[in-house]
């Protein structure tokens, strides 16, 4: 009955995420809007909640442009692979608790893929590709920044982000998703975050720039790109590079979630042994929660830090993510191959921060705050 | 004049310091600002269709011809707003009054609501406030033709605005407001032809309701 489980998972995946991103826009809107201390969508529907209905409905109907000089096969083919390989990205990250008999609804499309960190780093990563071809081919030199900004960034941020999980994967054993999650569903206190702090805050910082979110959204800054890479795009395929970017932060929201706040896990309401009726949509609900409020989290992080130049972002990734994700990896070797308690990890994780802070300082003893300022890759 | 030293306040540049250069107290005390408008925005935004504007008592809107006391039209055909209106776009047809109290009326008045540039100038130079800018502001039309006021468009403007609170008729001094006053005063003698007694059957000029602007006679 597998196919019909992969099925069914396909079915729920897909619909679930098209519905979520389109609801993302609305409460994205609404977030900023509330930030800002305006109103945000209130006319279409009761408070605006057929807004994105509406945009959908102009998506589709908007004549949709291919400029003449554009390269049109990348033109067409670029916001496809973004979306394809979003979504590819998506099947092997579980979103509900593993089946409790045999033979149960998995809750994932590929569930317990060994590989399955490692599969959606790979697969996401090649999304980039569909913003760098469609800044490429859209023959325009705002385009062409964007992408070229998009790729400046790759380089920065991948190895940080994967630096920064293996951690994750060296506390569960495993790069199993499932298996990540059991390690982590004893208790409120094993929690990944609790050892792994830093590795969160880079993780989270690299899925920002990964999913092209600010404070790292340099490929498609408005004020200086024009719109950057998806500057010549309308109608339909621009709708899917929207499409594409939000569910990267689904993704990263869900990955987030999985590796280090406990996946479905909640004390008391969802453990593993909990088998009340209806554990499962209690299961379910709690890391949607969850991954509702790291997107949030996304959302209020937009309006709060500014925008990295992106020497900026590939000084803060080189000289201090992969050092700090690198320093953190040995910790946790060390914590692992001694039998020491985990919980070394978190003032070790703190005292990290605050010497590679010290250091630098230390290092700039003397040299004009602004040359300091970006030797420490940090803003002027 | 050059700065004296003791006005110069000198500003040392913040030490950056541990905290500082961690980022981290700088992104917590931004996020405790974005959270908070999240939770609890100051909106100050109106409704605009629901809610109407409140507007001052001067605002320059869709112009009015005001009547006098007897419902008749109360401009003289003077042509000093039509001579003041920078944009030109005030056109008018004098006559003779067919009434004893004044020389002139105006058979034609029309105002191109579109060239207007709602100064207000044709207010200011009308001697006898019979051209005032109301606090209508939002004026459509399907066509040019329609956004040509005539005479009783602008008459029938006045009835429209006149009790509505907004747009009070600003003097009331003597029939023919305050310029016809002077006629009177300084040509006693039948230099105006119309009211020989500047008392008249109204009873003594009482001062301007409201006055609105300094006039040197």
């Amino acid at each position: 009955m597998n196919w019909i489980h992969a099925a069914v998972a396909i079915v729920v995946v897909l619909g679930g995420v098209l519905t979520l991103c389109m609801y993302l826009i609305w409460i994205e809107r609404k977030v900023s809007a509330r930030i800002q201390d305006r109103i945000g969508p209130n006319r279409v529907g009761p408070f605006g909640l057929l807004q994105s209905v509406a945009d959908g409905i102009k998506f589709v109907l908007k004549e949709d442009v291919i400029p003449a000089t554009a390269d049109k096969a990348l033109f067409v083919i670029a916001p496809t692979i973004s979306v394809f390989t979003t979504m590819l990205a998506f099947s092997v990250v579980p979103f509900g608790p593993p089946p409790s008999q045999p033979g149960g609804f998995p809750f994932a499309i590929a569930a317990n893929l060994d590989i399955g960190i490692l599969f959606v780093f790979a697969v996401t990563s090649l999304a980039v590709y569909g913003v760098i071809l469609g800044g490429w081919s859209s023959n325009n030199k705002y385009s062409a920044l964007g992408s070229l900004r998009s790729s400046a960034q790759v380089v920065s941020y991948e190895i940080p982000l994967g630096l920064s999980v293996l951690g994750v994967g060296l506390l569960a054993g495993s790069f199993n998703l499932e298996t990540v999650i059991a390690g982590q569903a004893v208790g409120f206190f094993h929690w990944n975050i609790w050892f792994q702090p830093l590795a969160w805050l880079i993780f989270f910082a690299s899925g920002l720039a990964e999913s092209n979110r600010l404070p790292f959204d340099l490929p498609e800054c408005e004020q200086e790109l024009v719109g950057g890479y998806h500057t010549e795009y309308s109608a339909l395929k621009f709708a899917m590079f929207f499409l594409a970017e939000y569910t990267h932060v689904i993704t990263t929201s869900f990955l987030t979630v999985i590796m280090f706040f406990g996946g479905w896990h909640f004390p008391w309401i969802a453990e593993p042994e909990s088998v009340y009726t209806g554990a499962t949509v209690v299961k379910v609900l709690v890391l949607l929660a969850k991954v509702g409020g790291i997107i949030t989290f996304i959302m209020v992080i937009r309006w709060t830090i500014p925008r990295f130049r992106f020497d900026q972002l590939m000084a803060l990734t080189w000289k201090v993510f992969i050092p700090l994700s690198l320093a953190n990896l040995l910790g946790m070797m060390i914590v692992k191959q001694y039998d020491l308690s985990l919980w070394w990890m978190l003032p070790f994780s703190a005292a990290l921060v605050v010497v590679t802070t010290g250091v630098s300082l230390w290092m700039t003893r003397g040299v004009p705050e602004n040359v300091a300022a970006q030797w420490r890759g940090r803003l002027t | 004049m050059p700065i004296k030293p003791e006005d110069v306040t000198w500003v040392k540049e913040p030490q950056y310091g541990l905290l500082d250069a961690m980022y981290l107290p700088a992104i917590a005390e931004g996020l405790r600002t974005t959270v908070q408008h999240l939770f609890k925005p100051d909106t100050i935004t109106q409704q605009y269709p629901e809610e109407k504007p409140d507007l001052p008592l001067n605002y320059r809107g869709v112009h009015r011809l005001n009547r006098d006391d007897q419902g008749r039209v109360k401009c003289v055909a003077c042509f000093l707003c039509a001579t003041a209106c920078p944009a030109r776009c005030i056109e008018i047809v004098g006559d003779k009054a067919p009434w004893p109290d004044r020389d002139k009326y105006p058979t034609k008045f029309v105002i191109d609501e579109l060239k207007c540039i709602y100064c207000g100038m044709c207010e200011e130079a009308c001697p006898v406030d019979a051209i005032e800018l109301t606090s209508i502001y939002d004026l459509v039309g399907y066509s040019r033709q329609e956004m040509l006021f005539d005479r009783e468009k602008l008459l029938s403007v006045y009835d429209l605005t006149v009790n509505s609170g907004k747009d009070p008729i600003r003097t009331h001094s003597t029939p023919l407001g305050p310029a016809s006053q002077i006629a009177t005063t300084l040509f006693p003698a039948g230099g105006s032809a119309s009211v020989a007694d500047p008392v008249g059957p109204l009873g003594p000029p009482s001062q301007p309701e409201l006055p609105h602007h300094e006039r040197t006679p």
